[in-house]
């Protein structure tokens, strides 16, 4: 019986899923050509990314965590501060604050995962805050001003990304490189020992599952990709600041991932699409983004709380 | 007169900090911990309700001219009040969900209040003056202790303890020990569990507003005086364990006080010394220090 399952999760895409991503590839690599803003679509990359790491954890795993943004920032910090005051070239600052990040998340991790639920909630978010004081005074990241102006340098030493068409390929392909690795893990044996241990722990262990080593490598993981969103991000502005390790930070790219659709592969994708596209035109707005955000928040949990790709997988009876 | 090489003055100021601060944790804390037993959710808007509390005191005295012993009345009451209106319209419909839904919820109603009071009053804080009863103090003779201190210790101590005697020690808190554990049979003994699942919600965000007045005179006034403090106050709840309200009341005492002690010896560690000792806890005793590990 378990290995059938394991054959089918192997196998694992379905025509749907498949078209699906064609299509969101498709967009990706069309958008820019037909006039939608680059940097505003790296954004949006770098966010999905993000959210679908987040989304490991939560979606297939049940764990809701609240301090995500301790990844995004630690990597940033990282990469911005390779690149700029050690000279880094991209692919390797990138690469080091992709390491920074799964550290943190190995650190982190071992705390977190002694308790579930709601204390893991409040446990993800007390040891971010923690991280977010410690960039506040260390003297590396510049505290208020954070690291600015950091080079984009050249990849490999032969593309030149100061300019948006030689950024732009870099972040498609790291988003989508990070896109079809989550899919994989999802589809993988040890997605589908992560589901079970979500549904029911007790079972899982039961079965000879060592639950906490699963729920340990899930959460490393998703650090790990949240870190190459991060590390990418911080080059693409060429910036790293405070603002992406604070729990505003955190509490947004759950808003992402519960806007899109928990536990879906997609829906943190739309989710992303969809927030940031509202910061861009609620920009002048000010404070009222925050309510805006809150008013989301309390219509998706007591309403819609499949998210959109969820409401439309519901609808086709296809998961997506 | 020194102490390991520190001023007595300072060492005994940055005390009394932080046990002032140390009040605020237990009142807090002890909310959350009421909220969680019967609700099972924990309560993300309780940062934003103890700014609330503060913001009606504000308001009261400066729209109606009532001043600080009225909002120490009416705050809690008022926020209360809006509180039970959110169980009931909200939280409610969400009992039979995972319980994470909860805590997204009320997350989302905290940014809406405190945006909201940011778009209406900015962020810098607005000064809310301690009452004419309450100003100067006494000379202890090794430090100076400010009337309105010594009464934010005092009374948070006998809020605390007023709290841990009705819910240990009578009727109508053995009814809600008892629906804590097996509400579906407390009901079927008559008693109406929704309505008092409501007045328990509401009588923990009064906690909250009731600590957001007190807060008032000694921290300014402003929508993100909560925000912060509801981070560290979750990190005093995963340290003491939310089975014992006495323990809460201990651990947010305790903790108010090595944080003060941390300014004195090591003011870098000050705001991360909670989160430390926290994880500390974690890894020798899990389940809290008053907890137990369901």
């Amino acid at each position: 019986m378990a290995s059938d399952t394991y054959a089918a999760a192997a196998k694992g895409v379905s025509r749907h899923q498949a078209i699906a991503f064609a299509l969101m590839l498709a967009f990706f690599v069309i958008a820019p050509v037909a006039g939608l803003y680059p940097v505003f679509l790296m954004k949006v990359m770098c966010f999905a990314l993000f959210a679908c790491a987040f989304n490991l954890l939560i979606g297939f795993g049940g764990l809701l965590s609240f301090g995500h943004a301790m990844f995004l920032g630690t990597a940033g910090y990282a990469s911005a501060h390779a690149a700029k005051v050690w000279g880094f070239p991209p692919e390797l600052a990138i690469l080091f604050a992709t390491a920074c990040a799964a550290l943190l998340g190995l650190v982190t991790g071992l705390l977190a995962i002694r308790r579930q639920g709601i204390y893991f909630a409040m446990i993800t978010l007390a040891l971010a805050q923690m991280v977010y004081f410690f960039y506040l005074q260390a003297p590396f990241t510049g505290g208020e001003d954070g690291i600015q102006a950091v080079q984009r340098g050249k990849l490999f030493g032969l593309v030149e990304l100061g300019t948006a068409a030689g950024m732009y390929p870099l972040v498609l392909a790291v988003f989508i490189g990070g896109f079809l690795l989550i899919w994989r893990i999802v589809h993988s044996p040890f997605g589908q020992v992560l589901k079970a241990i979500r549904e029911n722990e007790a079972r899982a262990t039961s079965l000879g599952y060592d639950t906490d080593r699963y729920k340990l490598v899930a959460y490393v993981l998703s650090a790990t990709l949240s870190g190459l969103a991060g590390g990418t991000k911080a080059l693409v502005f060429q910036l790293a600041s405070l603002t992406d390790v604070y729990w505003t930070m955190s509490g947004e790219v759950v808003l992402m991932t519960l806007v899109g659709g928990l536990g879906t592969l997609f829906g943190p994708v739309v989710g992303a699409a969809i927030i940031i596209s509202m910061q861009n035109y609620l920009a002048q707005i000010g404070a009222w983004v925050t309510v805006v955000q809150g008013a989301i928040f309390v219509v998706c949990v007591m309403a819609f709380r499949r998210g959109v790709v969820g409401e439309i997988a519901h609808w086709m009876k296809k998961p997506l | 007169m020194e102490i390991f090489g520190i001023p007595t003055q300072a060492l005994f100021g940055q005390l009394l900090i932080g046990l002032i601060n140390g009040s605020f944790y237990a009142l807090l804390s002890l909310g959350l911990a009421v909220i969680f037993g019967l609700l099972n959710i924990i309560n993300f808007t309780h940062g934003a309700q103890y700014m609330m509390g503060a913001f009606v005191a504000y308001l009261l005295l400066n729209k109606l001219g009532l001043g600080y012993w009225w909002a120490l009345l009416f705050a809690p009451i008022a926020v209360g009040a809006t509180g039970m209106v959110i169980e009931r319209l909200m939280l409610s419909k969400l009992y039979k969900l995972d319980h994470l839904y909860g805590l997204l919820l009320t997350f989302g109603i905290a940014l809406i209040m405190e945006g909201l009071f940011r778009n209406e009053y900015g962020s810098s804080g607005l000064p809310y003056p301690a009452p004419s009863q309450l100003t100067g103090g006494q000379n202890l003779g090794f430090m100076f202790l400010p009337n309105y201190r010594a009464w934010v210790i005092v009374a948070s101590l006998i809020v605390c303890l007023g709290t841990w005697y009705a819910i240990e020690r009578t009727r109508l808190g053995a009814y809600l020990r008892a629906a804590t554990e097996n509400p579906q049979l407390v009901q079927a003994f008559g008693i109406n569990v929704p309505r008092m699942i409501t007045l328990t919600y509401g009588f923990g965000v009064a906690l909250a507003a009731f600590a957001g007045v007190m807060a008032a005179p000694i921290y300014q006034v402003s929508p993100q005086m909560g925000a912060n403090l509801i981070i560290v106050v979750f990190a005093v709840v995963v340290i003491g364990g939310m089975g014992s309200i006495l323990g809460s009341v201990v651990t947010g005492f305790g903790l108010g006080l090595i944080e003060g002690l941390t300014k004195v010896f090591y003011p870098e560690a000050s705001n991360t010394v909670i989160f430390v000792i926290m994880a500390i806890v974690l890894l020798i005793k899990p389940a809290g220090l008053f907890g137990t590990q369901k």
